[in-house]
């Protein structure tokens, strides 16, 4: 069983800027691992607590991706993101979940590249800490 | 027109939500002319469980549970509750929420046993030893039941039709469900007995009902720290769950200068921990959000004190 | 503490000729709040221990309050003092009288061998007729009115707080609750009143209640005051021997060097013991190291009550009883009519001091010190709430002493008298499930701080083994 377990990485992706930057990894050829799946939402200021608790059921990381501060396209959004995740990480830390596994990043429609390295270094790190069991 | 018959059962519960139902006194008088109790136990009256299970099936027209499941024991009983009546209700936060007791499955059962058996100060256990489920006592057997490791809400065992909060359900609150239930006025199944409204919407304090705009909280104060102004909790730092929880307890505990803490039950959504963090996170400025994490180290234990047996991660990994 | 629930469980041996041989109380459910506090702020854990017992939330509630005062190293300010005094006084009101009313009296009016389906509060109502119970009721309510006017909320109250109260008591509340105690006060007479007519005018009760069937032999535990008067809210803790001899006095965290909890494999309670006169184990008479707390070790543990009319009960009790510290269980009863009355003056005497208005309810905090120990009189027994925290007051130990706990061993050792007169020659006598329910009553009838059954209603089972270890009879209640 173990041999053949492979991570179930979900990422919540801002479709402003994430979600781009993921079209543009795959424009250019960037590759990144294929246990990546991506969830477009309006902004990562829509993304509540209880999406990433509910996520984690099932798979064993769980990415954000935003804007950089500053750039959000509804001006704020990233921000109430960034305030969520902290109190939600620390309470998931709490229940025995690595903080490791719960990530949030900026990643603008421009970093393609750097979507590609996350995702690559996200999956490398599920991969040592191996599968979130209940 | 035919009495409503009613039954009441005590799981896992400290019986406060007991004590709420006789606390309406007169009122549960009045109310004993359309309501006839075939079974209250083991509180109040002396009946057998024999008795419930010789019952029909459907023959209850309503029935009470309040407190968790922790025991097979239980489990047991309210499996056959289920089955003998028409609509079951999970009365008080421990029923429909796990409740304080439901802490416990932040630890493992090892964990909680050493700490009562081992650990504490006052316990003298020269030999190390923990209560065994068979012991042996100059040849006789001596048992006692082994407990679950996780506790359990109501709807986690059984089917459930409809959820009462707060820790207890407040007794005026109590009286609304029981005239509902009487005249048969119910929400759909599966739903909340609530007046849909939040502890702010019951909360003098609200800006709202002063027409006022909320400010943000930019500082963090723990209930020790200053005594709190006539104006909202929240806004002056105290973390007062108000804005997620069901304000069916009239805002209580806010008139006596006490945040709320959730016991009322999520007003939207199954994770009471992760709205209350959305809430929060929402109205804070970043610093606040630093402070919280400093001055509330167990986050999970503060904002999941009533909920954590249904919330969407319920127990330790 | 070990937090219990489920059903009470009695296990009888017998001897080769089926006589007794020994008797076990077992409770079978625990908790494990000790361990679950730890990551609160201390201030969190007056409201939260509330729920540890829905019948006497009150004594947690404040218990607990008192510890966090430690923690922060303050004392309350007067005024606060005498607010936690008032309500945990009217919940003695209205605990004692539920205790007495549900379980305690219906023993006896309705008659210890009457049908238990009859020996209830329903069966009260019936002798003693409807209005006077409708009275009662009253008069009680207006205790929990008291109640959750200053606790914030009916059940589990949340006002307490480290230093203090969380809300003033206003002016036009404290001619509602001056008005509300002389009622009380009029339920105490009236309770003492039944209790003369019913049990000390008949000659068999007597002999039941003086008799050596509810008779056990031990030391005794209680809160006095300065002047040795009972106190439930603060005081010091004295210890008596089986003659009277006083054993020790503590205060706090001294606890520790005279009260230790024995732990035994068949029982998820364990049973506290007088650390200085060692485990010697479960048993009553001369030289035991077991104790006992609650309504008659607190009177027999005092030189008197801090009111009048109490007085007076208290000093025709040991005279009655003619011995003092008076061993006769069943005698608990009485006691705790007495102090239910007493309990009701001091709601009055506090509600007429008009400076419980006054609006100093919380002392400024002084250093985290990060312990604290909260010591009062539940009106079961002695409780004990211990923490330790860290230097910003999050609780990382906790340490519960219940009064269910601490009467553990003397619970079983009155079961086991109980069991000896009914179990003979092979043959057991139906009654002893009300016999023996009449003998675990006294210590706290409702065991609700461990078995969340409320008093009286406790399901018990009773299981009788031979000499072999076989089952040989199983009695239930429920």
């Amino acid at each position: 069983m173990m041999g053949e377990w492979e991570p179930n990485i979900i990422v919540i992706a801002c479709n402003w800027c994430t979600y781009q930057a993921a079209d543009l990894a795959g424009s250019l050829r960037y590759p990144y691992p294929t246990t990546v799946k991506i969830i477009r939402v309006p902004c990562s200021g829509r993304v509540e607590p209880e999406f990433i608790i509910e996520t984690l059921r099932n798979a064993d990381g769980v990415l954000i991706g935003g804007c950089h501060p500053g750039d959000c396209h509804y001006k704020e959004g990233n921000y109430k993101a960034a305030r969520r995740f902290k109190l939600i990480q620390k309470m998931l830390v709490e229940m025995g979940i690595e903080p490791e596994r719960v990530r949030l990043e900026w990643i603008s429609g421009s970093e393609g590249l750097r979507f590609a390295e996350v995702m690559r270094e996200f999956d490398a790190k599920i991969r040592e800490l191996g599968p979130l069991r209940w | 027109m035919s009495k409503i018959k009613l039954a009441i059962y005590l799981s896992a519960g400290c019986a406060g939500c007991e004590m709420a139902l006789v606390d309406l006194s007169e009122k549960l008088i009045d109310a004993l002319e359309n309501i006839e109790i075939v079974w209250w136990t083991p509180t109040v009256v002396d009946l057998k469980y024999k008795d419930l299970e010789n019952l029909e099936d459907k023959s209850i027209d309503v029935a009470l549970v309040d407190g968790a499941v922790r025991l097979s024991e239980q489990e047991h009983v309210i499996k056959i509750l289920r089955q003998k009546t028409k609509v079951l209700v999970a009365f008080g936060a421990c029923a429909a929420m796990g409740g304080v007791p439901g802490l416990a499955n932040f630890h493992k059962r090892e964990e909680l046993l050493e700490t009562a058996y081992i650990n504490t100060w006052s316990t003298d256990n020269p030999d190390g030893v923990l209560p065994q489920t068979e012991y042996d006592v100059n040849g006789s057997k001596l048992t006692l039941p082994e407990f679950y490791g996780e506790v359990k809400a109501l709807h986690q065992v059984v089917d459930v039709d409809y959820f009462i909060g707060g820790c207890p359900p407040h007794h005026d609150h109590v009286a609304v469900a029981v005239e509902a239930i009487i005249k048969g006025e119910l929400p759909p199944k599966g739903s909340w007995i609530t007046s849909g409204k939040s502890v702010c919407d019951s909360c003098r304090r609200n800006p709202a009902q002063k027409g006022e705009i909320r400010k943000p909280i930019e500082k963090v104060r723990r209930t020790i720290e200053g005594t709190p102004d006539e104006e909202c909790l929240l806004q002056q730092g105290y973390l007062c769950l108000g804005p997620v929880t069901q304000g069916d307890c009239g805002g209580s505990c806010p008139q006596v200068n006490i945040p709320c803490r959730g016991c009322g039950g999520p007003v939207a959504g199954k994770d009471f921990g992760a709205r209350a963090v959305g809430a929060l996170a929402s109205l804070m400025t970043d610093e606040a959000v630093d402070e919280m994490l400093e001055k509330i180290p167990s986050l999970g234990k503060f904002l999941y004190r009533y909920s954590l047996p249904v919330s969407l991660i319920n127990r330790k990994k | 503490m070990t937090r219990l629930e489920g059903h009470g469980k009695i296990t009888i041996i017998m001897d080769e000729n089926g006589n007794f041989a020994d008797a076990y109380f077992q409770t079978v459910e625990f908790r494990g709040y000790e361990k679950f506090l730890a990551g609160l702020p201390i201030e969190e854990v007056p409201r939260t221990v509330s729920t540890i017992c829905g019948v006497c939330r009150g004594v947690h509630h404040t218990a607990a309050t008192k510890a966090s005062d430690g923690v922060y190293g303050v004392e309350p300010t007067e005024t606060a003092k005498k607010i936690r005094e008032l309500f945990l006084n009217a919940h003695y009101v209205e605990d004692h009288a539920v205790i007495l009313y549900a379980l305690g009296l219906p023993d006896f009016v309705v008659g210890p061998e009457a049908d238990p389906a009859e020996r209830n509060l329903i069966g009260l109502v019936r002798r003693v007729g409807v209005d006077i119970a409708k009275e009662i009721l009253k008069k009680r309510k207006c205790a929990v009115k008291i109640f959750e006017l200053l606790g914030g909320k009916p059940i589990h109250p949340v006002a307490g707080l480290p230093g203090g109260w969380s809300k003033k008591i206003e002016e036009n509340e404290r001619q509602e609750i001056e008005k509300l105690a002389k009622e009380l006060v009029e339920l105490g007479q009236i309770t003492l009143q039944i209790f003369e007519d019913v049990i000390l005018k008949n000659e068999k009760y007597m002999e039941l209640v003086t008799g050596d069937l509810y008779r056990t032999v031990l030391n005794y535990m209680g809160t006095v005051d300065d002047s040795e008067r009972i106190n439930y809210y603060d005081g010091v803790q004295k210890i008596v021997d089986t003659r009277g001899n006083e054993i020790g006095r503590f205060r706090g965290k001294e606890y520790l060097e005279y009260i230790a909890e024995r732990v035994i494999p068949w029982s998820y309670m364990k049973f506290p013991y007088l650390k200085q006169l060692g485990w010697n184990d479960i048993r009553d008479g001369e030289g035991t190291s077991i104790y006992s707390v609650g309504p008659l070790p607190r009177l027999n543990v005092s030189e008197g009550m801090n009111t009048p009319l109490a007085q007076e009960h208290y000093e025709k009790m040991f005279e009655v009883l003619g011995e003092k510290p008076a061993h006769y269980i069943l005698s608990f009863h009485w006691a705790r009519a007495i102090e239910l009355l007493n309990a009701a003056e001091r709601v009055l005497e506090l509600a007429q001091d008009e400076s419980i208005t006054n609006s100093d309810v919380r002392a400024e905090l002084g250093e985290v010190t990060g312990e604290g120990v909260g010591i009062l009189e539940a009106p079961r027994g002695t409780l004990i709430h211990h923490y330790k925290t860290d230097d910003r007051g999050i609780v990382e130990e906790a340490n519960l002493i219940v009064a269910t706990t601490h009467n553990n061993a003397a619970i079983n050792l009155a079961i086991r008298n109980a069991a000896k007169k009914f179990v003979k020659n092979g043959e057991i006598d139906e009654k002893i499930l009300n016999y023996v329910e009449m003998a675990f009553r006294p210590y706290d009838l409702c065991l609700a701080c461990a078995t969340h059954t409320l008093p009286g209603r406790m399901p018990i089972e009773i299981e009788v083994y031979d000499s072999e270890g076989m089952l040989y009879r199983r009695l239930r209640n429920f």
